[in-house]
């Protein structure tokens, strides 16, 4: 289940356009990788479709930093 | 100039004039559409006239549950989901002293309420594939006001101030969020008309005719195609001259 934070870190990577080296577990979405409200949405969907889980509203609202969902996802993940 | 090819699009109350006039002209641009309503019968044969790239998935706009189920099986039927055109509205006219609680509430959720989940369900797969058209149907009474369509003409311009705000959210992610507003439209809703009451409208009416469906759906055309990617939050009025805003 390791690769779970290098499969979440390499989406944001991906979706955001940041460096791999930010991508750190405290770093939050939108204070310090640029997201805008929108991207937090689209990562979401983006994590809910690699890891074959549903990520409900109010569990996706608590998801500010990387950490958070790697978290989430280690909690909830079939794959 | 205006192909839809490969397109899919979904129309609501595509069983009315207007609707089917937009369904008719989409399919001919080369779109695939789905036609919702809620006459079944009426859809099938509409389907049954455009032939091929026609799907029909009757919904009733004001239950929330049929209206999450209309955008997934609209979705599976076609693959994807380009253009939404919310089209469906009803009207419960009544001059506002006498106007009861349902008869407001009955087109608030119809017009507005069902336009905006339906709006919020099919925004996810557009944001996926960075392309969207949302066309709502709104009037020039939403703008104008109207005596006797206090409700009718309220959730109108709601659906004005609801594109508008939409229209900022989702321009980064190349999907579009415009209205059309119909002046007055032959169809069976104005056939219901009296002579007089026609005359007193057309004398309003600069153009002194009615406008057709199909010039209504030539609008929604030009907001579904590629070339008016750089269109958003605007209300395109076609009225033959009745209001200029």
């Amino acid at each position: 289940m390791s690769d779970i934070a290098e499969r979440v870190k390499k989406i944001v990577v991906e979706h955001l356009g940041v460096e791999a080296a930010q991508v750190k577990e405290d770093a939050k979405f939108i204070d310090d990788l640029g997201a805008d409200s929108l991207d937090t949405v689209e990562l979401v969907m983006a994590f809910e479709e690699e890891f074959g889980i549903e990520i409900p509203d109010d569990a996706a609202e608590k998801i500010q930093t990387v950490g958070d969902a790697i978290g989430f996802i280690k909690g909830n993940a079939k794959s | 100039m205006f192909d839809l090819s490969g397109k899919a699009a979904l129309v609501t109350g595509a069983s009315g004039g207007i609707g089917g006039a937009i369904a008719k002209a989409l399919h001919k641009q080369g779109a695939t559409v789905t036609l919702s309503g809620t006459r079944a019968d009426a859809l099938e044969q509409l389907k049954a006239t455009l032939g091929e790239r026609a799907h029909v998935v009757a919904a009733k706009m004001d239950d929330a549950a049929d209206i999450d189920r209309l955008a997934k099986e609209a979705e599976a039927a076609m693959g994807k989901l380009d253009i939404l055109v919310n089209n469906a509205g009803i009207t419960r006219d009544n001059i506002s002293m006498r106007m009861k609680d349902d008869e407001w509430e009955k087109v608030l959720q119809v017009n507005l309420t069902g336009t905006f989940r339906l709006t919020r369900a099919a925004m996810r797969g557009m944001m996926k594939r960075r392309f969207g058209r949302v066309i709502n149907i709104t009037s020039i009474v939403g703008v104008t006001g109207n005596p006797g369509q206090a409700n009718y003409a309220a959730a109108k311009a709601g659906l004005i101030g609801m594109s508008k705000s939409l229209a900022q959210e989702l321009a980064s992610r190349g999907i579009t969020v415009n209205c059309v507003a119909p002046g007055f439209i032959a169809t069976p809703m104005t056939d219901a008309l009296t002579d007089d009451q026609k005359k007193t409208i057309l004398g309003r009416v600069p153009a002194d005719r009615l406008g057709t469906p199909e010039e209504i759906a030539s609008g929604v055309v030009y907001l579904a195609s590629d070339e008016a990617a750089y269109v958003t939050g605007q209300t395109l009025h076609i009225n033959g001259g009745m209001a200029m805003i």
